[in-house]
């Protein structure tokens, strides 16, 4: 009896067993290289977990990398064939080669045309016109945000509708010297950032060709300004003096300790001020400044797009058919503070969950600016080569800033840097 | 002791079944290898033998070192952004052309890559600066902690510590106490002075990237003065104080002659090290301010690795210049060791 018994269990443990490494064996596991900004890492796993429930067939593996390593480490992963199943990349055109469509094997493609339409342009290649490679996790805005309570205290007036970059810098300043604050302004130590500014003091950044030209009079009327601001302390050279060629260095830190007056970043900060500033003092996203051509600031944001390294291609698009759908994009960006890139939801609005004011006037800033970006922006953003025209600009800006060559040499030295690059890369191979 | 009182003595302590236990396997192994190896040796003869013996050495570093070494070289001269070796175009010495088009190499600004010149002339300073004080700061703390001082071991292990720390570690400690309002600047402060901005300045921030550099390895270094310190005859010192010689005469005709194998082995290492410099002075200065603390091997990653257009050529060809001048230098110094020992026999 007892044997029996003994041999009933082995069966059914091993039956069980059995059935648990069928399941195992046949689940696919899909890995998705991260970044985060705040806490988006977290929604999205808390995303996955539901699909997974509803789909235990599939397992997604969330990779969380730095920022760096996305845009560094990846390029390289996938020239070598060895990238992951999707990845959330903001150099949207830089990796258009190396993007999957997923257009064979999503149910309802017009369904992605409609909401994701405009920035699908941003990540489709010449080789590939109408692919649909990925949709975006986030529109991000650049533009300003001011330590609102230091301008109280410091009791100067906040520039209104229309003020320029001159304004804004004036009044940073006065705020800065009244408080004995160590810094005016600040900007994040990137192109990208540099560029909405630049546009609206007439930078074209095409020729009548089409092709790159980095050096007009509207640039070197805002690298200019960089450079005299840094001579007259309005900038601390701390951001843009103290670190060498591309590296980005962001100033939000500074921001968020109160040691800035007024800061230029970008809509992605909100949920990382609303986490890290809280209601410590009013930080109040303005509209972008104005130069004499616009008041723009420029458009970007990440992507979560499928990689030609998949050997998974239908159940990346199931996967990612799920997190572009309307109702976890709604939740997505709710719970992120993003900026949403689905015009559907645009146009519907989002239920950000937040009762921080100031989260929610800030979100409302730089929602309410996307109609006000300047086209150039719009195509500087969709330009593949966009980010050797962002290096080349920070990099020789920087070296004029300490002193190491002056304004004119280094816009000598940004075209040539430009030229080279675009040459290499053209070389091909 | 003989051979047989020492196998009875250890019988003795062990038992003699346990030393069966473990002398019979390992007899059998030996017998089982013997035969093969005789074998071999007859084939190779005993000259071929330490060859057959270093098979597995050298495989492994022709893997890892040498075969990358050539297709490094092979980088250097093709052009584009393809990642494999096949797909990039051939275009000879381009590379090396461009990183050398200069018309006047002491004026960075007539070369054409300037960048790649300011990182040459920061690693030389860099390295003439840090490698002098390097080796003059651990011969100084070698010869202190050789001498009978009170909590020798504890001093011994201060100064050994930094050197179990990661280089990033390192960097951003020192980079916390840097800062505007780090450690260093609130004690200015505190003493009444002003803040000193010690990264946008070219010169402090070349300044904390040599010391910190220099306090990073310095124990390394002190360790292997403080060994060949300690295997220096005491009777020599005896009989120079027996003579009545001079302290300052003893260091310079005794204690640095004796020493020189380890100071030569110290300046081949630190040069080599610090002309690698990277990881540190990355997290530190990030090369900056401008490019003061810029550095070859910076450069290097920057131009293959941190750029939108990936140029492994151009960073291949930089580090194929860097190679051959540490080759260089290394040559001269093993040239200057043995003349000296030549000179010495």
């Amino acid at each position: 009896m007892l044997l029996h018994r003994a041999f009933r269990g082995a069966l059914v443990g091993s039956v069980a067993l059995g059935a648990m490494l069928s399941v195992a064996v046949a689940q696919t596991e899909l890995r998705i290289t991260w970044y985060n900004d705040g806490n988006e890492g977290e929604v999205l796993r808390d995303l996955l977990d539901r699909f997974e429930a509803d789909n235990p067939d599939i397992k997604v593996v969330i990779d969380t990398v730095a920022y760096k390593a996305i845009l560094e480490s990846l390029p390289v992963q996938l020239a070598a064939g060895e990238g992951p199943d999707m990845a959330r990349v903001t150099d949207l055109g830089g990796l258009q080669q190396h993007y999957l469509d997923l257009s064979p094997h999503l149910s309802d493609t017009a369904y992605w045309e409609t909401n994701f339409g405009p920035f699908l342009n941003w990540l489709r290649s010449n080789e590939m016109p109408s692919a649909i490679p990925g949709f975006m996790t986030q529109l991000t805005v650049t533009g300003p945000f001011i330590n609102k309570t230091l301008f109280e205290q410091a009791e100067v007036a906040i520039p209104g509708e229309g003020a320029t970059w001159d304004d804004w810098a004036a009044a940073a300043k006065e705020v800065a010297d009244k408080l004995d604050l160590a810094i005016p302004l600040a900007f994040d130590r990137s192109g990208h950032r540099v560029s909405g500014p630049a546009i609206s003091m007439g930078a074209g950044f095409f020729a009548a060709d089409g092709g790159p030209a980095l050096v007009d009079d509207g640039l070197k009327m805002m690298a200019q300004k960089i450079y005299d601001w840094h001579e007259a302390g309005v900038m601390a050279k701390e951001h843009w003096g103290s670190v060498s060629g591309t590296q980005y260095l962001g100033a939000n830190e500074d921001f968020a300790n109160a040691q800035v007056a007024m800061y230029m970043s970008g809509s992605w900060q909100i949920g990382q001020f609303e986490e890290q500033i809280g209601d410590a003092f009013d930080w109040w996203a303005v509209p972008a400044p104005c130069g004499p051509s616009a008041c723009t600031g420029m458009p970007g944001g990440a992507a979560l797009v499928a990689l030609k390294t998949s050997e998974h291609p239908e159940e990346t698009a199931k996967v990612m058919e799920y997190l572009s759908s309307e109702p976890v994009m709604a939740e997505f960006y709710g719970r992120t503070l993003f900026v949403p890139a689905h015009l559907g939801l645009a146009e519907k609005g989002v239920d950000f969950q937040t009762d921080n004011p100031l989260a929610k006037h800030a979100l409302e800033v730089f929602a309410g600016a996307v109609p006000s970006i300047s086209e150039t922006a719009f195509n500087l953003q969709g330009y593949p080569n966009n980010r050797v025209m962002f290096n080349a600009l920070i990099s020789r800006l920087g070296q004029a800033i300490v002193g190491e060559m002056t304004l004119d040499e280094a816009y000598e030295r940004m075209t040539d840097d430009v030229a080279k690059q675009i040459a290499e890369k053209e070389r091909g191979g | 002791m003989t051979a047989a009182t020492t196998e009875a003595t250890l019988r003795e302590r062990i038992g003699s079944s346990t030393l069966a236990l473990v002398a019979v396997p390992l007899r059998a192994l030996f017998s089982a290898i013997d035969y093969p190896m005789r074998l071999v040796q007859r084939v190779v003869g005993v000259v071929g033998m330490p060859y057959l013996f270093l098979i597995p050495n050298l495989a492994f570093f022709g893997t890892f070192v040498v075969i990358p070494l050539f297709i490094n070289f092979g980088f250097s001269v093709t052009g584009g952004t393809q990642l494999y070796l096949e797909d990039r175009p051939y275009v000879a010495g381009e590379q090396y052309g461009y990183l050398l088009d200069c018309d006047n190499v002491t004026d960075v600004s007539t070369c054409r890559e300037d960048r790649f010149w300011r990182s040459i002339y920061n690693t030389i300073t860099f390295v003439f600066f840090q490698v002098g004080f390097l080796v003059i700061f651990s011969l100084i703390t070698a010869l202190v902690l050789n001498r009978k001082i009170r909590a020798r071991g504890f001093f011994r292990s201060v100064f050994f510590f930094p050197v179990l720390l990661s280089p990033v570690v390192v960097a951003l400690i020192w980079k916390w106490i840097l800062l505007r309002d780090g450690l260093l600047n609130a004690f200015i402060t505190w003493l009444g002075g002003e803040k000193i901005l010690f990264f946008i300045s070219p010169t402090w921030a070349m300044f904390w990237a040599i010391f910190v550099s220099i306090w990073a390895h310095m124990g390394f270094y002190t360790l292997i003065l403080l060994a060949g310190l300690q295997a220096i005859p005491p009777d020599l010192y005896e009989a120079a104080e027996m003579d009545g010689t001079k302290p300052s005469r003893v260091f310079w005709r005794i204690t640095l002659p004796l020493l020189w194998p380890n100071m030569l082995v110290v300046i081949v290492l630190a040069l080599i090290k610090g002309v690698q410099i990277f990881d540190e002075v990355f997290v530190l200065t990030g090369g900056g301010p401008g490019t003061s603390t810029l550095f070859i091997v910076q450069y290097i990653y920057e131009t293959g690795f941190a750029s939108q257009v990936q140029n492994f050529g151009l960073a291949a060809a930089a580090s194929v210049l860097l190679g051959a001048v540490l080759l260089v230098l290394t040559l001269a110094q093993l040239y200057v060791a043995q003349r000296r020992e030549a000179k010495a026999a």
